[in-house]
């Protein structure tokens, strides 16, 4: 028998989960596909709305914010403004950017159906207004979501902090982040130490064996590290550590720090692989069990059938044959460059699922910038959405009548420097869902 | 023939190398031919542990003491070679527990350094062992490579004088007088510049040569019947196959083997970035043609991850075969190839057949080719007259001095060493000055090119906070991921020497030096690479938005500091809609109402 579903929705990341989330809230019936797992796994698990406005560096305008009163900073083209208020600031993003077409209502929309999914495990959601984390390459940054371990070491709140970092762990120095952070201004004073784990792994174990053993308390290794750490506390009221206090049982392994070291215990979030990605993931699955939404995963979608300007199915290679996956509506979530969504070779850019449009410079080497952090085009690479997300042709008009695009596939965003990924991904996916929704059942 | 006693050794695996090696080193005149390039045979499909004799420790007790002596001597040696990564013997609930002892106690007999450690003691070492293992032996297995030992052998025979020949194939042994008189030889016309492998062609490609000695080895191991074959002399070599699967990670750092009397997958070795799980024990008529079958696998992952559990969840990258060159007389008849003696066996044809003028030596392992190449190298010897004392135990090989000689030779030999120590190679002769000293943790902070903290700080002490030099000595950052992982965490390694300062401008700089070359290459995966670094240094980190290298003044106030912390209330938050916060005057928090939610909501 065929699959036949109302809305299917292609690509597992926070786009796809988002999408397919909204979209069963209209009580259609709604189908995941996923190839792989998503770049979770790679992110820090913050949700960034927009966080900084990319000021010039780039050759084609877009993306530079013409701020008269700003004198043209010619040595440093690749800075950013940081921003408070990202649904105030989004006016100031270039007309082609996908927060342009869902506008504030959108963010808005996104974010509920992230604050439904997360529960108690992030805070952020009391205020409109951005938070300041700590990175674990020892800045600020602004987001708009973070998690529960995440709240206490905040930069805005001035306490005195304690960063720890462990001998063998190269991706966190802490004193260098402390120093770091105090030449960012931060307004409370900070200490870095590198401590020895009290457990002896291999010189290069992940972080994952570290969080493991916390989670067990294996060999008592809660009491000695708050032991080891204790002797270097002193006065400070917060203690930083890089993001692997625990997995399953990380609330529990923090709080357990916390009473035996009398101070706040936060996490700093770090890059792959990357514990509270991973967390927020199965977060995200969980729900989408709980909504209802079937998930097919492990197939990579390869191509459609289509009739009259409309998609009938998807094609989805499982073991050398192509199955179809029939819906009524589409959405596009397959991610951009990282998650494959997007691909190139040398000549062109292309999506691979539904050949849809996505404009690039003709010369390979117009893609980037010399500079490491300008206004890359290849950031902003995706397909050209209209103005209820549709994918749309070289000419403007939609590719399909019935197929929507929500997340990193989009083109427009610079969402790395933006700071504004997740936030484009739960914007997007929960209008393409809603609105995939509403048709499929109308 | 020169006036020089010469020898011909036939084969080219670590046994053969090894006697070239010594006999060269005792002023013989030696040529080796090898049908394929150097460890063509066995020795490049090997399972690569360095045996503590643990292993043979209740079985075989001979092998066990000479694996254990010969254990000393590489590392001393061949430090380029190998990698002592430390050995334990597992105990399961359902092995029995009189073999542990006795493991222990033949251990001790043999003089193999042994440690019984208590279960909970074994998962600190390893924490993914499995949760009911009974408790373990701490003994001194280590990995070795194959590869690089055998070249390190050739090279230094070369050094004295020695021919090497590869791809030059046995088809003829010489028989005049009923005697043995050489044998002849087919250079290939395909192998050695087909595969870009091979400079060590010297014979005309395609054509035969005969080649005459005083005195022939054969050391072709599994094949050695063949070339008996041709000289009409029976050398009953029972070939055994051993499959061995590599995986996708470096799931435990420590030899890991089953503590049970004998057994096919009880063994898990470290190599590099990568373990091998093996293996398997099984009788073959042909040593180059047998079946190759996915149950041996399965096998593998099934039992071992009794043991280590994760192993059963992991990707494999591959599997491969290897065939041991097993020998017993045979008068002995086991039936069961396990029970064939691990131990190696010199046969003097002219004792045992009246053939004067060779001998083959067969069985043994990789771990003891050193004593085996020394025994026939005596007998060799004491043949030819040669009264010269063997030194290959004392004089260490080519490149543990400095690796660069190995390195050339590598490349002359066409060869790769897949499991090689690549910081060894870096390092050299260093290599003892480097990491040998290194105290503290060292941790691997580029994990594509595998370069060690202890490396980066050498690098560092010789070129500053120049991070380029420092990619340039190590290689660190120039693997795939072309630095995104490990750009900062090379910076890291310059503090607290330098100030923090210091070390973001040279983390800049580096950044900015990489993405130079990146660029050249930016699309397909290259070009998805370059947006998940992107993400990971402006996303993650903000390093394109941060205060402390833009120099804008952040208002810290008028962000959120945490819902406990209480929010702002509307006034101090005053109007921002001009949202942008570099104004230049930088607000404090005064209404700051620690740890009480004010219930702004
Ligand atoms: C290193 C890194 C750090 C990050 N840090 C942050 C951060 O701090 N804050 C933040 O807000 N965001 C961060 N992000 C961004 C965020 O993780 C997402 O990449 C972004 O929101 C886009 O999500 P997505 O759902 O559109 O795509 P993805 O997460 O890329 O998911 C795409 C999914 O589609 C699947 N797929 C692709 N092609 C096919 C196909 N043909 N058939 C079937 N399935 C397919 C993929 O397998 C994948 O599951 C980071 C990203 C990276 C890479
Ligand atoms: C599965 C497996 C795992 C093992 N694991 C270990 C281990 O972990 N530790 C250990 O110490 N030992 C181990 N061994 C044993 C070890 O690999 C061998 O004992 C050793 O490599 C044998 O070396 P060799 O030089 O005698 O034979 P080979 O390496 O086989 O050399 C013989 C050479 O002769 C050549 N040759 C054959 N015929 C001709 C001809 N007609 N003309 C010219 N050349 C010819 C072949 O091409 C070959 O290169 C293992 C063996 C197997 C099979």
């Amino acid at each position: 028998m065929a699959i036949r579903e109302d809305v299917l929705v292609v690509g597992g990341g926070i786009a796809g989960a988002t999408a397919a989330l909204a979209a069963a809230e209209s009580d259609a019936k709604v189908r995941l596909l996923s190839h792989k797992k998503s770049t979770l796994r790679q992110a820090s698990g913050l949700v960034d709305v927009l966080g900084a406005i990319p000021r010039g560096g780039s050759t084609d305008g877009s993306g530079a914010v013409s701020d008269g009163a700003a004198p043209a900073d010619e040595g440093s083209t690749d800075q950013s403004e940081l921003v408070a208020d990202p649904l105030a600031a989004i006016e100031r993003l270039p007309e082609d950017h996908p927060y342009r077409v869902v506008g504030a209502d959108g963010i808005r929309n996104g974010l509920e159906i992230f604050d439904d999914v997360v529960g108690d495990a992030y805070e952020g959601g009391h205020t409109d207004r951005n938070a300041l984390v700590l990175t674990h390459g020892g800045t600020v940054k602004p987001t708009a979501r973070y998690p529960q371990s995440v709240a206490p070491g905040l930069a805005s709140a001035e306490k005195k902090t304690l960063l720890v970092g462990f001998a063998g762990l190269t991706d966190f120095d802490a004193p260098a982040a402390a120093a770091h952070l105090d030449a960012a201004g931060v307004p409370f004073d900070v200490d870095g130490a590198t401590v020895t784990f009290p457990i002896q792994f291999r010189d290069d174990a992940l972080t994952t064996r570290f969080a493991k053993a916390l989670d067990k308390d294996q060999s008592g290794v809660r009491k000695r590290l708050a032991d080891v750490v204790s002797e270097q506390l002193d006065d400070h009221e917060r203690v930083g550590f890089p993001a692997m206090l625990g997995d399953d049982a990380g609330e529990e392994v923090r709080a357990d720090l916390e009473d035996r070291l009398g101070a706040a215990v936060f996490q700093i979030p770090t890059g792959p692989p990357s514990l509270l990605g991973m967390q927020l993931e199965d977060l995200l699955f969980d729900a989408l069990d709980a909504a209802g939404v079937r998930i097919s995963s492990g197939n990579l979608a390869v191509g459609y059938e289509a009739n009259d300007g409309r998609i009938e199915s998807v094609l989805v290679d499982q073991r050398g044959n192509e199955v179809p996956y029939a819906a009524e509506e589409f959405v596009l979530a397959t991610g951009g460059l990282v998650g494959k969504g997007i691909d190139s070779d040398r000549e062109s850019v292309t999506e691979p699922v539904f050949g849809c449009h996505v404009p690039h410079p003709e010369d390979r080497y117009d893609w980037s910038e010399p500079a490491a952090f300008g206004a890359h085009a290849f950031a902003r690479f995706g397909v050209v959405p209209d103005g209820d997300l549709r994918p749309t042709d070289g000419s403007g008009s939609e590719e399909f009548e019935n197929l929507r695009a929500a997340g990193g596939v989009l083109g427009g965003a610079d969402t790395a420097r933006e700071k504004s990924a997740a936030g484009v991904s739960l914007a997007t996916g929960a209008h393409a869902g809603r609105r995939a929704g509403e048709e499929a059942t109308r | 023939m020169s006036k020089t006693p010469s020898a011909l050794v036939l084969g080219g695996g670590s046994t053969g190398c090894g006697i070239a090696r010594d006999l060269a080193m005792r002023g013989v005149d030696v040529t080796l031919v090898e049908k394929g390039n150097l460890t063509h045979g066995t020795t490049g499909r090997m399972h690569g542990l360095l045996h503590s004799g643990g292993r043979y420790a209740v079985s075989d007790q001979k092998s066990a003491t000479e694996c254990i002596e010969e254990n000393r001597v590489l590392r001393r040696i061949a430090s380029h070679c190998v990698e002592m990564t430390g050995g334990l013997f597992v105990q399961r609930p359902e092995d029995d527990d009189e073999y542990f002892e006795e493991k222990l106690q033949g251990c001790r007999e043999c003089g193999i350094p042994a440690e019984a450690l208590s279960a909970e003691e074994a998962r600190e070492m390893e924490p993914y062992l499995a949760e009911d293992i009974e408790r373990a032996i701490r003994v001194p297995d280590g990995a070795v490579d194959p590869f690089r030992l055998c070249v390190a052998n050739a090279a230094d025979a070369i050094e004295h004088g020695a021919r090497v020949e590869t791809h030059a194939e046995v088809t003829d042994v010489l028989v005049e007088d009923g005697e043995v008189v050489g044998v002849e030889v087919e250079h290939a016309s395909d192998g050695g510049s087909a595969d870009g492998l091979d400079s060590f062609v010297h014979g005309e490609p395609g054509t035969t040569e005969e080649l005459y000695a005083d005195y022939v080895v054969n050391a072709t191991g599994a094949w050695a019947g063949q070339i008996g074959e041709m000289a009409d002399v029976e050398v009953a070599v029972r070939p055994s196959k051993g499959v061995m699967t590599i995986m996708n990670v470096r799931q435990v750092d420590t030899v890991i083997n089953r503590c049970r009397p004998k057994g096919d997958a009880d063994i898990v070795v470290p190599h590099e970035t990568t373990c091998i799980l093996g293996t398997t024990d099984e009788e073959v008529e042909d040593p180059e043609d047998y079946p190759e079958e996915g149950w041996e696998v399965d096998l593998m992952i099934d039992t071992l991850s009794e043991l280590v559990p994760m192993l059963s969840e992991a990707r494999t990258i591959r599997s491969f075969w290897g065939v041991r060159p097993l020998y017993e007389p045979p008068e002995v008849g086991s039936e069961d190839p396990t029970d064939i003696t691990r131990d190696f066996f010199l046969l003097d044809h002219d004792e045992r057949d009246g053939l004067p003028g060779m001998a083959s030596i067969v069985g043994g392992k990789l771990t003891t080719y050193r004593m085996m190449a020394e025994d026939i190298a005596d007998h060799v010897c004491e043949r030819l007259g040669v009264d010269a004392e063997c030194r290959t135990a004392e004089e260490p090989l080519p490149g543990s001095e400095d690796f660069s000689v190995l390195r050339d030779w590598m490349d002359e030999f066409g060869l790769r060493s897949p499991v090689g120590l690549r910081s060894a190679e870096r390092l050299g002769s260093r290599i003892d000055e480097v990491l040998g000293e290194w105290d503290g943790p060292n941790p691997t902070v580029c994990e594509c090119e595998a370069v060690t903290r202890a490396e980066i700080q050498d690098a560092i002490s010789q070129s500053g906070t120049e991070l380029n030099a420092v990619r340039i000595r190590t290689r660190a950052s120039m693997g795939n991921c072309q630095g995104a992982f490990c750009c900062h965490r090379m910076a890291n390694e310059l503090v607290p020497e330098y100030d923090e300062p210091t070390a973001r401008d040279a983390l800049d700089d580096l950044y900015q030096e990489r993405w130079k070359g990146e660029r050249h290459a930016l699309w397909g995966e290259q070009l998805s690479q370059a947006m998940l670094k992107h993400h990971l240094h402006a996303t993650t980190m903000n390093r394109d938005g941060d205060p402390a290298a833009t120099g804008e003044e952040i208002d810290f106030g008028a962000f959120d500091a945490g819902e406990s912390e209480g929010e702002l209330s509307d006034t101090s938050g005053g109007d921002r809609s001009g949202d942008a916060v570099a104004d230049g005057g930088r607000r404090t928090r005064t209404d700051e109402t620690e740890g009480d939610a004010d219930g702004d909501s």
